[in-house]
């Protein structure tokens, strides 16, 4: 192999043709979305603020690369975990070959972004490192929401014992600096004694609670309609909760492998608190409202007025927040990798690229640290900018 | 008001209490302590000589003696071992069994013993304080005014051009995390790849003998993160302000632009950052163990990361102590200073 290493404006030729199919995929959503953007309600009115459409750009580009990567097998050019000898720290460009044995013939024939300290390639590696941070964030999120509305709604609209209890707890989460938590639960140690499963079966039941409380709630005069939307989500949610928190799915299908799970589960936990006191600051000031008032007085129960009056008034700071705080956890995952807890040495994740390539700055190899330190930037910023655009359009409604 | 931090102080210590006692148990569960005998002996002991050597070293009494001898309010423990030798807690170093005091836990003052340092605990906390407490010193002072500075010139024309490249500056350094942007300025301002090396990629230097070049970039990489939220806040709280009756009054009779900013708006637009930035104590304090480790700082948050991977039981107690007492005390103080300085409310 003598072919001769790539300048920088054809690495950056090769990328774009890489990324081509979310390139052209993230066109093709915004020529959708700016023509239909009067009728798609508060999604098309981001279109009309610079700010947010930048920021959904950033994002979309992400999880789509984390898409067309991770099904279609696309974006990469190389397997994120195949070393070669012969590429240990080489410059981006470097054409690729292998010391031992045949390189794989449908690799790329370079690396883009040059090889790490053990000889993978760090674009491939960006680009599966995406793929876990889209696969886990916006669920871990989405997990925190269900437990801290689920105990943030009684707790601020019953007030009392409940509400103080729960406060203190809350409190007490959140008066941990999150770096010793981490160190706390996320140790193999603590996997072995097998306290995340036993977290994981506590959280992840609030969502299995929420959504039958809120059928429940909703079609309680229709008895038959409620059988229906109670029994199917208890029937797949507990399919689903049995699978992912004690592993024993009846059918098999689904597992969590248990350092996803114990990552899982200390991000959820992390974040319950702050989603709680936000959703009980919201709730006490909603329920002063006088339509919360004209429910009571039609004779609604707490929770349908909780479920169906509060929390729909509630959307937009719950929205905001929530785009921020997938950002958060993008970063917290980032965190935890950048201090090696919870996952196997040899998988690509951003922060222990990250801190990897930092041992390697002072000897002057920068290709190592910054991509993935661009690509977590690029996401989180997105996330960010998204959410100043919302907040920006749901203020002027 | 007295009733009120009195209260407070309760709930304080109360919290203190079940935090010290949630580490102290997840510490001592039984793979922990095995890793620790490991470490502490050698890495070849068989399942049973781990556990007389946990035994013998009075690490497998329960859990809530343990935690009652830690905190001084049950006696030491005092231990024949299975080896002929009696160990107690309370025993310095060579110091006679019969001469021991029966107590000693952090009421009494004695922290316990770090073993990986192999110092107590108590010194080594204030030496890494110390040393911490230089690093913030020099975050607030750059931190403070120039988050201060951000806000009110975006506050003080809501809307304009000024406010909206200064917010989504703001932003940006929100969504920055430590540790992507400690390792962009040191390839930035520190490898001769880049060709500028203003600056020193590492602080360990700086733990003897503080420079601008050895110590700006760490202080520069916290103060970045915390700065954007505390702008943002002040920004709003400004904006709010300027909106206010007595602004548009002022700007009536004919009171210069600067004139309403610097003596009309600026002390009432002052009041919400202020708790905010008594609140940002806990986020830096994740800030600091990021880039202490980043920048191999031997300070406060290092010490956590140390304590942590090698399960030191007592140093990573002493630890949460101080870091719990920090955050809970500066909730209290952001509560009080919230009183004091907004006249409309009491707390009475």
């Amino acid at each position: 192999m003598n072919k001769d290493a790539l300048s920088w404006g054809a690495i950056f030729g090769q990328m774009i043709i890489q990324f081509a199919p979310v390139l052209i995929l993230l066109v093709i959503t915004f020529a959708l979305s700016l023509a239909f953007k009067r009728r798609l309600g508060l999604y098309g009115k981001l279109f009309d603020s610079t700010v947010g459409m930048i920021g959904l750009a950033m994002v979309l580009f992400w999880v789509f690369t984390a898409f067309f990567a991770g099904v279609f097998d696309m974006v990469a050019t190389h397997n994120p975990l195949d070393q070669s000898a012969l590429m240990k720290k080489a410059l981006p460009g470097t054409p690729y070959s292998k010391l031992i044995g045949t390189p794989d013939p449908n690799a790329g024939a370079y690396y883009l972004l040059g090889g790490d300290n053990l000889g993978r390639d760090v674009f491939s590696r960006v680009i599966a490192g995406s793929i876990k941070v889209i696969l886990i964030a916006p669920f871990a999120t989405i997990f925190a929401f269900m437990v801290g509305i689920t105990l943030g709604l009684p707790a601020g609209y019953y007030g009392g014992r409940f509400d103080t209890v729960l406060s203190f707890l809350s409190n007490l989460v959140l008066a941990f600096p999150v770096i010793l938590l981490f160190y706390l639960l996320v140790t193999p140690e603590i996997v072995q004694t097998g306290i995340p499963v036993y977290m994981a079966a506590v959280l992840f039941i609030f969502p299995l609670v929420f959504l039958v409380i809120l059928w429940n709630s909703r079609y309680h005069t229709q008895p038959k309609k409620r059988n229906i939307f109670v029994g199917l989500t208890l029937v797949i949610g507990l399919w689903v909760y049995l699978g992912s928190a004690w592993d024993a799915d009846p059918l098999g299908l689904i597992s969590f492998p248990p350092n996803v799970l114990v990552v899982f589960v200390s991000v959820v936990f992390v974040n319950s608190p702050t989603v709680f006191r936000i959703v009980r600051g919201l709730v006490l000031d909603i329920k002063t409202r006088d339509y919360v008032a004209a429910a009571q007085t039609r004779g609604e129960g707490p929770w349908y007025i909780m479920l169906w009056e509060i929390l729909p008034n509630a959307r937009g700071p719950l929205l905001v927040d929530f785009c921020l705080r997938i950002g958060y956890t993008t970063i917290l995952l980032g965190t935890l990798g950048f201090f090696g807890l919870g996952l196997e040495s040899e998988s690509a994740d951003w922060g222990k690229m990250i801190i990897d390539g930092r041992r390697l700055l002072s000897a002057n190899i920068l290709h190592i640290a910054i991509p993935p330190a661009l690509a977590l930037l690029t996401l989180v910023l997105g996330l960010n900018f998204l959410a100043d655009g919302l907040r920006e359009e749901s203020l002027r409604d | 008001m007295g009733t009120f931090i009195l209260r407070r102080v309760g709930v304080m210590i109360l919290t203190a209490l079940c935090l010290t006692f949630i580490v102290f148990f997840l510490t001592n569960l039984y793979p922990n302590l095995e890793k620790l005998a490991k470490t502490q002996g050698n890495f070849r002991m068989s399942d049973e000589e781990v556990a007389t050597f946990l035994n013998n070293r009075g690490y497998l009494q329960p859990t809530v003696t343990k935690y009652g001898q830690w905190l001084g309010v049950l006696p030491g423990y005092v231990i024949e071992g299975t080896d002929g030798k009696v160990r107690a807690r309370c025993a310095a170093p060579g110091q006679p069994i019969e001469e021991a005091p029966s107590f000693c836990g952090v009421l009494q003052g004695n922290w316990g013993f770090s073993t990986t340092i192999k110092q107590d605990v108590g010194g080594i906390i204030l030496e890494k304080l110390g040393l911490t407490g230089i690093l913030m010193f020099w975050v607030m002072l750059l931190m403070v005014p120039s988050a201060l500075i951000l806000g009110v010139l975006a506050g003080m024309r809501e809307g304009s051009r000024l406010d909206r490249s200064l917010s989504t500056f703001s932003i940006s350094t929100t969504a920055t995390p430590e540790y992507v942007s400690g390792v962009l300025f040191i390839a930035i301002f520190a490898s001769s790849a880049v060709g500028l090396k203003w600056f020193k990629g590492t602080a360990t230097s700086a733990m003897d003998n503080v420079t601008f070049e050895n110590f700006f970039l760490p202080v520069l990489t916290i103060a970045a993160y915390g700065m954007g939220y505390i702008a943002r806040m002040t920004r709003a709280s400004m904006a709010e302000v300027m909106t206010s009756q007595y602004i548009r009054t002022a700007r009536l009779k004919g009171v210069s632009f600067p004139n309403i900013v610097m003596k009309h708006a600026l002390r009432n637009a002052l009041i919400a950052p202020f708790t905010v930035i008594m609140l940002q104590f806990p986020w830096l304090l994740n800030g600091v163990v990021i880039v202490e480790t980043l920048f191999n700082y031997k300070g406060f948050g290092w010490t956590l990361v140390l304590a942590a991977g090698n399960n030191d039981i007592e140093l990573l107690l002493g630890v949460s102590v101080v870091s719990v007492f920090v955050v809970l005390v500066t909730q209290l103080i952001s509560d009080i200073g919230y009183v004091y300085l907004n006249p409309r409310i009491s707390v009475s």
